[in-house]
């Protein structure tokens, strides 16, 4: 009988954590995807639970497929990209019955990056495509020292590297002796340790233990990223599994109004709009 | 309830117990299948080996995972080349040679190497190695064969120096006695008498060790350089099978062909470390008996 009683007292008290759980989790936005939109998402998520502190809200990276598949499988609100979807991720979205709605949030610009000590400040697109290409093998060739090249990607899926490949090598394969980094982080800390390293980042992860070099002349920046004289800018996005509503649209609203837009401006990238 | 009602019990509850960990197993497998498959639909089992451009994202993509196997290989053989004779003859000092105190300090240090994460290796690899190779042998990048092979190595040695010296251990002390009254040494004994007897479990823990350095994924995600390249050179950088699967799969597409190509380079991986598992296995059943009637 004794046990019959102690069992029926923790069956009582499981049902009244997992209901007080239930109370305070009671408003939970899920925010997933890519590694580049993560730092925005991140300082605006806490800005945001702090005016409304009875909102959770659950982000994590993962990557943008990693995103586009959870938004797809419902098991996210929001999907971070760094790129628009895929026709077949449309296709697998729309026989799951989810209906993926965009909305820009930023433009993020994409900076090659040197060592501090390389003497090299400017490359032009047509440079950066050769190097990349791996047919410019020396620093000697674009007016540096005599120092080999080695050449530093983002891996082959991820949206930084997407539209590098649009932007910079123009569909060209870059090449096989590239060394992949998976994160803008790794990228900064691999070229911070390398005299012979060249790089490309988010506009967001410059900091001083790297040079930012000039492409085509043009400083990358918020206004020749906007004014598209800047050439390697792109969008990034946040996709909703329809139109938002609720939480999750008061949320979307405060990211692309003026208090979110500025989080965005402070993380490093650039503003929709000013 | 009675006794055999209760050992009744007992015995279905560990029989589910065992069921549960070969069905965790069985489920695994038959999804890193399903998923992995398809990717044959569009690329022959050949091309996909053997062939040696790695463009899964381009159009059309090119699926050959030929130098992200050598580059399996290579750190692989390269770790087995420093980790193997340090195991091994750490194993013996610890075990022949080493008075007791030196031995259980020797112990827990390999064993806590054991237990270091793969990251914090990796870490120290990227930050501390990598530049010291650099600078040291000028290098274009530290971040290349000889790093992850170094790296690998210390994350095999305590499997095969544990496992060596257990079957150190295990080798009956008649024989070193017998090698004794011939008069050999202990250095004459230790060479012709106990490793020759522990030799199958040596082998066991040589190839369990290097199961564990092909397996190894954060180590080379972080130290190899990641270059889709067939080496040229050990200071080349590489990107080992683990490395790609890991750097990829957050953004391949779902269902994609990139997708299935991912979880194919799974299955060799599986195939691999299966047959690392089947050697050491056939070794140590083969080569069991290492009493008196086999020396």
């Amino acid at each position: 009988m004794l046990k019959i009683a102690k069992l029926f007292m923790f069956s009582l008290l499981g049902a009244l954590l997992w209901g007080a759980n239930m109370v305070s989790a009671g408003q939970t936005i899920v925010i997933k995807g890519s590694t580049t939109v993560l730092p925005i998402a991140q300082a605006v998520a806490e800005a945001y639970m702090k005016l409304h502190p009875a909102v959770n809200i659950s982000l994590s990276g993962g990557g943008s497929g990693e995103g586009i598949k959870a938004l797809i499988d419902r098991s996210t609100d929001i999907a971070n990209s760094s790129r628009d979807m895929k026709g077949e991720e449309v296709k697998l979205a729309k026989s799951r019955g989810v209906n993926p709605t965009s909305h820009q949030v930023a433009i993020d610009a994409i900076v090659p990056i040197v060592h501090p000590a390389n003497p090299v400040k400017n490359l032009t697109n047509e440079q950066l495509s050769l190097i990349y290409q791996g047919r410019i093998k020396n620093w000697r060739e674009v007016g540096g020292e005599n120092l080999k090249l080695v050449v530093i990607s983002r891996d082959s899926s991820s949206g930084t590297y997407e539209t590098w490949g649009e932007k910079v090598l123009h569909g060209a394969k870059v090449t096989p002796r590239a060394q992949l980094q998976a994160s803008n982080g790794a990228i900064v800390q691999a070229v911070s340790k390398n005299r012979y390293a060249i790089g490309y980042i988010g506009i967001g992860y410059l900091n001083k233990r790297i040079k930012a070099l000039t492409v085509n002349g043009i400083q990358a920046s918020a206004e020749t990223a906007i004014s598209g004289a800047y050439p390697i800018a792109r969008p990034l996005f946040i996709f909703t599994n329809g139109e938002p509503a609720g939480e999750v649209a008061n949320f979307i609203k405060f990211l692309s109004g003026e208090e979110g837009q500025k989080i965005v401006k402070r993380e490093g990238f650039v503003p929709i709009k000013r | 309830m009675n006794r055999q009602q209760k050992e009744k019990i007992f015995k279905i509850t560990f029989f589910i117990f065992a069921l549960t960990s070969i069905l965790v197993l069985g489920f695994i497998v038959f999804f890193l299948f399903r998923e992995g498959l398809p990717i044959f639909r569009s690329v022959s089992v050949a091309d996909f080996i053997f062939g040696t451009g790695w463009y899964p994202t381009y159009d059309p993509p090119e699926y050959g995972i030929w130098p992200l196997f050598v580059g399996s290989i290579v750190v692989t053989f390269f770790a087995s080349l420093i980790a193997v004779p340090l195991g091994i003859l750490s194993a013996v000092y610890i075990s022949e040679i080493a008075p007791a105190q030196v031995k259980n300090i020797l112990k827990s240090i390999i064993e806590l190497l054991t237990g270091l994460p793969s990251v914090v290796l990796g870490l120290f690899g990227m930050v501390v190695l990598a530049p010291w190779l650099q600078e040291t042998f000028d290098l274009p990048t530290g971040l290349n064969i000889i790093n992850a092979s170094l790296m690998l190595a210390i994350m095999a040695i305590p499997t095969i120096s544990s496992i060596s010296e257990d079957a150190l251990y295990a080798v009956p002390q008649e024989f070193k006695e017998a090698s004794y009254a011939l008069g050999a040494t202990e250095f004459e004994t230790i060479v012709n008498v106990t490793i020759p007897a522990a030799l199958s479990g040596i082998s066991t823990a040589v190839i369990l060790g290097m199961a564990r350095a092909i397996g190894e994924t954060m180590v080379v995600l972080m130290v190899a350089g990641g270059a889709a390249a067939i080496p040229e050179s050990i200071f080349d950088s590489v990107r080992p099978m683990p490395a790609s699967i890991a750097a990829e799969m957050g953004e391949a597409p779902f269902g994609s062909g990139h997708y299935h190509a991912l979880f194919a380079i799974g299955i060799v991986l599986f195939f691999m470390t299966m047959i690392f598992n089947l050697i050491a296995d056939y070794i140590s059943h083969k080569f069991r008996e290492a009493g008196s009637a086999t020396l």
